[in-house]
């Protein structure tokens, strides 16, 4: 009997201290099919998939492959059976070569000895057909973006996967063009009669490419659907356990009038070689104001410089009509400036450290090294910030890496709220957070600014900019291109404002 | 009951201190009034209270070293400072008055832990590397201090500190329960524990939150230099004399040793100043105990990394995995 599915699990649970992760979750994946998983933070779909590819041992349930019981006990055993997946956060090694990075644990060998010559061709060649992407193979990891980092992660599963490819969130530090990219790449794999299994956050991608999805939500199984059967606000409602309406983010947008409101930020001539060239910027009390422009176009650049990361060499900056001397993490988070880095993983989590030590870290900073905050106080600002956003945990003395990747990106969002931020600079706050959740920040957003504080706003997605934001900054090419506010500020004006570009903002000094 | 049991297992300082405890018991049977303590004119004697009281300039510079672990750093230069420090009190004391002795031997090992800090925060030396320096040309500077001669001293508070009692106890007990009272204190009850832990596991992130982790280098390694000081003083108030060549010589591995079995991981993150106490009494007790059993001195440092190997994979959670799982395995599969 030719077995219709390739992949079929029955039952599966995962405990983990103090959490149910998975209970009786059955899945199936057929051949040539490209099955989402869909969740949200915290749902269990990293488990399932760490399961699948035998990182993790199940507690109780069986895995089928080709109808035929498996017993996946460690990666080996699931790369054996051809099961390969590109996990949430990148495991490649930093300071490898890209090439070896690639054929790590499988070179081609030569006499008994390892081919680097064929290493690099094949990799090049891998790179080329497979993601169309070309670049110096034998440069370290690290000296490419993450984009980059993710896409040679994703060679690397496809080059080794031969029956089931797994990719856990690998588009969420992609931009439109390398997710086109990729789901290219994903279409010809289905042809070729591979089985895929994809986790993402945005909806439309997940519309876009799947045949099937698969709804988790706090560890059980709700339901299987075809795709274009189910209708998204159904699959949301599915996902967060009740009724969604995807109006209420668009919600009658109140447009301040904040010419009134005295001004908290205004920074003349401003800038730093190789990340941003000079520009003005200024910013009201209680605004929120949005930084919009491709990826790499100097938005993070920009909020960096102002947080004190980067030093300026150019231009001053007041606060409060205070011109701001030396520059830097420790002195801006004392003045009132938060900065929620975009790369939560490299700039934001503590691995080692418990949820409660990562939320109260800014603010013990804020008060020094001797102003220990007392452990009752530390307690009460973490489970005062796991309420407000509802943080997933059994507990506030978990590890931060025990938990979900959005639910990391809480806490790390709860470190800077903890400081009682005047002007709060949070970068790609609702990066690899699911709609629920992201509809709550939003919402925390409007409050926030309600009572005062000064937001600034960076985010890849435009809608959400537009939805969130009283004023957008566009930059291009490290260049701050103009200005929208109120009725003017719309996706389509932004994007030809982004398109077109000749035009430079007059107020730019040359 | 058993969960508590089973929880205690699961604890960083429960492999180090079973061994430890082995350890002891194996002595017992080498010689059988090892545990016993003796009272003679109001002080305590006893195997038992000699090893403490010999392990305590080990304990001393471990905990030093703990610290500057912590943040993925090393120290390799203590042995050095330890006998600089020893150098300067004799020499000092020979003219001058024994409190500045003290004072200034102290200060020396301040310096030279600042020193080490500055090379590895300011000019981001590697730590192996900028320890180093002072390593090798720290026994010259004790040479020149004393003269190319083991230096005596002669001075009854001095020796008292080296071995006089206290209570009943040897006093340099209370010196290493101070030094380790104290480093709880600055873990505890100020921030640097937080600090340190955080930079030690992600200085990228640590800088983002406002952590300035050059400060924290720096105040690490002096620490660090003043420990090893402080076990100076203490080394050469025993025997009361300074050797430059010899005191202290090879000290820095068993305190290495001494943190990886407590607990504390070199990749830098979470420290365990209690593993690390436990860590350095285990060492102690393991060298006494090859010379007891009368081992051959050239294989003493077999034995002696033979039985750390096997400490520190009784460590690993995967070794004991793996080892728990050979029995299983052909159980489950039939
Ligand atoms: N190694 C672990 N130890 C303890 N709890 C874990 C571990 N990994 C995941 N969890 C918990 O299991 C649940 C599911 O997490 P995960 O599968 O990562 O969710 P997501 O659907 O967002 O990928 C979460 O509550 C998380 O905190
Ligand atoms: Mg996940």
């Amino acid at each position: 009997m030719v077995s219709e599915y390739l992949l079929r699990s029955e039952g599966i649970s995962k405990f983990f201290p103090g959490v149910k992760a998975l209970s009786n979750v059955s899945f199936t994946l057929k051949q040539g099919e490209i099955h989402s998983i869909m969740g949200e933070n915290g749902a269990g779909k990293s488990t399932l998939i760490k399961v699948f590819t035998g990182v993790h041992k199940m507690d109780e349930g069986s895995i089928f492959f080709k109808e035929e019981q498996i017993d996946l006990d460690s990666p080996q055993s699931a790369q054996n059976k051809g099961i390969s997946a590109v996990f949430q956060e990148v495991n490649l090694c930093e300071n490898l070569s890209v090439a070896e990075n690639i054929f790590i644990g499988r070179e081609p060998k030569k006499n008994g000895r390892i081919n680097w010559k064929e290493i690099k061709k094949r990799a090049e060649q891998l790179l080329l057909t497979r993601l169309n992407i070309k670049i110096d193979v034998s440069k370290v990891l690290s000296s490419y973006s993450t984009a980059i980092q993710q896409m040679i992660a994703i060679a690397r599963a496809v080059d080794m996967s031969s029956g089931v490819l797994i990719l856990d969130e690998p588009t969420s530090s992609l931009d439109k063009n390398e997710v086109k990219q990729l789901f290219k790449v994903m279409k010809s794999l289905k042809e070729e009669g591979m089985g895929i299994i994809f986790v993402s956050h945005f909806l439309e991608q997940v519309y876009e490419i799947s045949d099937r999805i698969t709804v988790l939500r706090n560890g059980q199984y709700i339901g299987d659907y075809v795709t274009n059967q189910l209708p998204r606000k159904d699959l949301v409602s599915n996902m967060i356990g009740r009724e969604w309406d995807e109006n209420s983010n668009h919600k009658e947008k109140q447009f301040k009038n904040l010419k009134s409101s005295e001004l908290l930020l205004s920074g003349t001539n401003l800038a730093r070689k190789g990340s941003i060239n000079p520009l003005n910027i200024e910013m009201r009390k209680g605004e929120v104001l949005g930084l919009a422009g491709l990826l790499g176009s100097g938005r993070t650049e920009l909020a960096k410089v102002i947080f004190g990361i980067d030093k300026p060499d150019q231009g001053v900056l007041y606060l409060n009509n205070e011109k701001i001397g030396s520059l830097n993490p420790k002195s801006s988070i004392e003045r009132g400036v938060s900065f929620c880095p975009e790369d939560r993983k490299v700039e934001g989590i503590i691995n080692d450290l418990t949820i409660r030590e990562n939320i109260i870290l800014g603010l013990q900073t804020k008060k020094g090294l001797l102003k220990y905050i007392p452990m009752k106080e530390q307690e009460r600002i973490a489970n005062k910030y796991i309420k407000l956003l509802r943080i997933k945990t059994p507990s506030i003395e978990q590890s931060i890496d025990n938990l979900s990747g959005g639910n990391q990106q809480k806490v790390i969002l709860a470190r800077w709220l903890a400081t009682n931020p005047t002007l709060l600079i949070l970068d790609e706050p609702t990066r690899g957070i699911d709609v629920g959740s992201k509809q709550e920040i939003r919402q925390l957003i409007f409050d926030l600014a309600k009572e005062g504080i000064t937001i600034l706003f960076i985010s890849a997605e435009l809608e959400e900019t537009v939805a969130c934001c009283d004023r957008v900054i566009v930059l291009r090419d490290r260049q701050k291109i103009g200005e929208l506010q109120g009725e003017d500020m719309t996706e389509s004006k932004i994007m030809d404002m982004i398109a077109k570009g000749d035009e430079i903002d007059e107020t730019i000094p040359s | 009951m058993k969960q508590y049991l089973l929880k205690f297992t699961r604890q960083k300082i429960f492999w180090p201190l079973t061994a430890l405890a082995l350890f002891l018991v194996l002595n017992l049977f080498i010689d059988p009034g090892f545990f016993e303590i003796e009272i003679k004119n109001n002080h305590l004697f006893g195997s038992l209270i000699d090893i403490l009281n010999r392990s305590i300039p080990l304990v001393i510079i471990s905990i030093g070293m703990t610290l500057v672990i912590a943040k993925e750093g090393i120290d390799i230069s203590v042995g050095s400072v330890l006998a600089i420090s020893g150098a300067t009190a004799a020499a000092i004391m020979e003219h001058q008055n024994i409190w500045l002795a003290l004072i200034v031997a102290l200060i020396v090992g301040i310096v030279c832990g600042f020193w080490n800090g500055l090379l590895v925060s300011v000019f981001e030396i590697q730590p192996m590397v900028a320890t180093l320096i002072l390593l090798v040309v720290g026994r010259g500077i004790a040479q020149l201090i004393t003269g190319g001669q083991i230096l005596t001293m002669d001075n009854e508070i001095y020796s008292f500190i080296g071995t006089g009692f206290l209570f009943g106890f040897p006093f340099p007990i209370y010196i290493g329960i101070f030094v380790f009272l104290m480093m709880i204190f600055l873990k505890k009850r100020t921030a640097m524990g937080l600090f340190l832990e955080s930079i030690g596991n992600n200085m990228t992130a640590s800088k983002f939150a406002g952590i300035q982790p050059k400060k924290i280098i720096l105040l690490v390694y002096t620490i660090c230099g003043l420990c090893a000081a402080i076990a100076g003083i203490i080394v050469s108030a025993n025997v009361s004399s300074a050797d430059a060549n010899n005191a202290g010589l090879w000290i820095e591995l068993d305190a290495i040793l001494a943190v990886v079995i407590g607990g504390t991981s070199m990749r830098g993150g979470r420290y365990f100043l209690g593993g690390t106490v436990v860590g350095a009494l285990f060492i102690q007790t393991l060298s006494t105990t090859i010379y007891s059993i009368g081992i051959n001195p050239q294989i003493v440092m077999v034995v002696k990394a033979l039985v750390v190997i096997l400490v520190c994979l009784m460590q690993s959670e995967s070794f004991r995995r793996s080892f728990a799982n050979m029995g299983k395995k052909k159980v489950s599969y039939t």
